[in-house]
């Protein structure tokens, strides 16, 4: 069949001349630059702006080669749309001059003697190259440019995995490969990670979440260590300055503007083995700080509209950082939501948690919203349907939301109170099993309407300590951060198993060793998601650094001769993690399908020293909880017990489903391989009435058919 | 910034001859020729690429664009890529569509 294509457009041609370049009136949506044939159309937005000047530069060059003013009659109501015909997209960059007024105490920033980045712009010059420090008097250092928005995504689409079997494993890109052991061509980038791909899949994880990738500059506040000389960066990156840009430094060939088609090619990658991509956003500040930090963009377009002011004109701090996005705005709810359909449909992100979300459900005073606009409509997008949504339901001013925050039905939380609670059960507080078994089957006591997918359980992530730290260091040592210990959380239950630190001792490493263990069978065989920090299945330490954000060397990166050294915790890591992929009991489905037909056992039970009778009691620090699920029969049916009591005990086993088994999945008081066993070579249980759990252990056993 | 582009074509291969550095500019005459190339009925594409100095994100898509263009059961044969363009091909996953034929430029 013959199809005919449609005839030219009639508005690819220019009606005027402005400072040299043929333009036209432009299409006020969508925002941003936008390639259209012949040019490139021109939007961008200010409700408060008086006039608006497009500035062109060559690429890389200082001086402007072109400033083209906005007619007033290309205005649509506070848009300021034109199509500038005959660029070259590669190589050129662009920004905004906004005319108006100067008046802070009324909340107005304009200047129209700075070039503003547009806060749409899809990709930024400027940070090329990570590390090379940027040139302080340059009066345009981070450059929007054009990009490409077309790319050969094949067949990719995101992967909709269910919720709850993921298992999200934390991660820095940077990080991830810069550490010379890596062994990758690109130590550092996009392509570095899609070189270790096949060790995700190994692992198991099915979703990462990167830390910020969204243009940022690693020397805002950088400083040198004065004890080591060092030089301190915002390596973690909450700190965004292109809300619609991957970070150019952390592509191989971000000096080749090509930051854009790499970090496609790394989702197209992940998705092609089965791994999902989620994305830490920061929407809650921006990187221009207060009143004294650089002007970027939004300040200089409409600082009125962006910020959450005070009465008199000075910046809210809600996040800790100098100012607050105004995120219950209306204008600035269009950009939040413009941003990240941009991700989810342009660059097929899976998900994304966001930084701090409590400061998104404040109205523009500060005072939190029992319905907060921002909240509700990212939860009802159409294009974000499918994408997950994760909350760090928490802010810097003392709102905690675990449990409260607005969810629509929708949202998903990082669930600080699991992490709070497994890790003072793991450390052998009193007083803690109670709790402890309402957070193993998905929190119910905050989720139950949501379901297990709405409880992201952690134990450890980038804030606080690594997993070998807590369980080596009773206090944080944050020295080398430069602030004389002050920075980092305080509180962190952490024990540091009878050594402050390196040690020798081998009862000492023994115990940390299986403490790590311990913490790993809790995590993932709870309901609820479970998040892993990238290194903890290899036993990473950052020296007992609970807030390494600044420190781009060892103390950050991975280190990858850790897999070799600690194989027999990767291995223990990889086997639990196929278990529970294998059995849905685990993730919580099937738990609301009643009672199985072939047995009486019902989807959760407690356990203790004597089965049904667990011990709820002040001093118990033992828990052990029989899990049933699926829809297979018979049933797939999974015990979990935990002893944080330094002595052993004998527990008596709950009888198993009907023709089924006990068998020994995991041991932590075992030495490897016996600690961990894989599908198929579980060992029976001889005795299928009793089992020793050893002092400060976990055990798991499967019930199945003997072979 | 100079580019030059010449298309051979034999019973039923290809080759063509890339000189210079291809970037936005130079891409449509590439795009050009590939359609030329997609007009024959060919087993293989050959693009001869040892003189070609540089590739810009236009550039790497004049390979996906030669991928699209073929039938299906085209080889894309890149021969003598020198080794900072079979990087950037490599970095941003373009070397999926094609084959790398030089030892110089394996991975």
């Amino acid at each position: 069949m013959r199809t005919t294509s449609l005839t030219e457009r009639v508005d690819a041609y220019p009606t005027g001349w402005i400072s040299g370049f043929a333009v036209r009136p432009g299409r006020a949506l969508p925002f941003g630059a936008t390639p259209v044939p012949g040019g490139v159309n021109f939007s961008v937005y200010s409700n408060h702006a008086t006039a608006i000047i497009l500035v062109l530069f060559r690429r890389g060059e200082r001086e402007p080669m072109a400033e083209l003013p906005i007619p007033e009659s290309f205005r649509v109501g506070g848009v300021y749309a034109m199509v500038v015909f005959g660029l070259d997209v590669e190589g050129t960059e662009y920004g905004y001059r906004a005319d108006g007024p100067f008046d802070p105490v009324a909340g107005h920033r304009f200047d129209p003697g700075r070039v503003l980045a547009d806060p749409y712009a899809r990709a930024f010059g400027g940070r090329e190259v990570w590390g090379v420090p940027p040139d302080r008097a340059d009066p345009y250092p981070y450059r929007a440019r054009l990009a490409h928005d077309d790319f050969d995504w094949e067949r990719d689409r995101p992967l909709h995995l269910p919720s709850e079997d993921l298992v999200i494993y934390e991660m820095h890109v940077r990080g991830f490969t810069r550490h010379p052991s890596s062994d990758v061509a690109a130590p550092g980038t996009y392509a570095g990670l899609v070189e270790k791909i096949p060790y995700l899949r190994e692992l198991g994880v099915n979703c990462v979440e990167l830390m910020p990738i969204f243009e940022f500059d690693e020397f805002e506040n950088s400083r040198t260590d004065l004890t080591s000389g060092r030089a301190l960066l915002n390596y973690w990156g909450y700190c965004t300055v292109g809300f619609f840009a991957p970070k150019a430094g952390y592509a191989a060939t971000g000096p080749y503007g090509m930051q854009v088609d790499e970090f496609k090619n790394l989702v197209k990658q992940l998705h092609r083995a089965g791994i999902e991509v989620m994305l830490d956003v920061v929407f809650n500040h921006t990187a221009e700080g207060n009143q004294f930090g650089p002007t970027i963009s939004f300040r200089g377009l409409d600082n009125h509209t962006y910020y959450m002011l005070t009465a008199d004109g000075h910046y809210q701090n809600f996040s800790g950082t100098g100012n607050t996005v105004n995120c219950n705005n209306p204008v600035v709810r269009g950009f939040v939501l413009d941003c990240l359909r941009y991700w989810a449909s342009e660059y097929h992100v899976d998900g994304f948690r966001f930084d701090l979300a409590a400061i998104l459900g404040r109205a523009p005073d500060g005072t939190p919203l029992l319905n907060p606009p921002l909240i509700e409509s990212l939860a009802h997008d159409p294009v974000l349907r499918d994408c997950k949504m994760v909350a760090e339901a928490w802010d810097a001013a003392g709102l905690y939301q675990v449990g409260s925050f607005p969810d629509y039905c929708r949202w998903s939380e990082w669930n600080g109170r699991y992490r709070d609670v497994v890790r003072r059960f793991v450390k052998g507080d009193p007083g803690t099993v109670g709790e402890l078994a309402t957070r193993v089957v998905g929190s119910p006591d905050m989720y139950a309407r949501r379901g297990p997918g709405a409880s992201v359980n952690f134990v450890t992530a980038h804030d606080g300590f690594c997993l070998r730290d807590l369980v080596s260091y009773n206090e944080k040592h944050n020295e080398a951060n430069g602030e004389d210990n002050r920075d980092g959380e305080s509180s962190h239950d952490s024990w540091n198993c009878g050594r402050e630190g390196p040690t020798g001792d081998r009862e000492v490493l023994a115990l940390r060793d299986r403490q790590v263990r311990n913490v790993l069978v809790l995590l993932l065989t709870s309901q609820g998601v479970p998040m892993l920090l990238a290194g903890d299945e290899i036993g990473r330490t950052q020296q007992g650094n609970n807030n390494a954000y600044c420190h781009d060397d060892e103390l950050s990166w991975l280190d990858w001769s850790l897999v070799e050294r600690n194989s027999d915790l990767l291995r223990f890591v990889r086997v639990l993690i196929a278990f529970r992929h294998a059995h849905p009991g685990l993730r919580g489905r099937g738990s609301a399908q009643g009672p199985a037909r072939d047995d009486v056992v019902p989807a959760v039970s407690w356990h203790g020293v004597r089965a049904w009778t667990p011990d709820w009691s002040q001093q118990s620090r033992l828990l052990a909880v029989m899990l049933r699920g699926g829809s297979r029969q018979p049933s797939d049916c999974v015990y979990v017990a935990a002893n944080a009591h330094w002595e052993d005990h004998e527990l008596e086993l709950p009888a198993p489903p009907a023709t089924l088994e006990w068998h020994l999945v995991a041991d932590t008081a075992a030495q490897a391989p016996h600690d961990a066993y894989e599908a198929g070579s579980e060992p029976h249980l001889d005795d299928q009435f009793r089992v020793v759990i050893g002092a400060r252990s976990a055990l798991v056993l499967l019930a199945r058919r003997q072979r | 910034m100079s580019f030059d582009v010449t298309l051979h074509l034999e019973q039923r291969a290809a080759s063509m001859r890339l000189v210079g550095e291809l970037d936005a500019r130079a891409a449509p005459r590439v795009h050009e020729l590939i359609n030329e190339a997609a007009a024959h009925e060919l087993d293989r594409l050959v693009l001869l690429m040892s003189e070609l100095t540089y590739l810009s994100s236009a550039g790497l898509r004049c390979l996906v664009f030669a991928h699209q263009k073929m039938s299906p059961g085209v080889e894309i044969v890149l021969v003598g890529t020198r080794p900072k363009v079979a990087e950037t091909i490599q970095l941003t996953g373009f070397d999926r569509s094609v084959t790398m034929q030089d030892p110089a430029s394996a991975p």
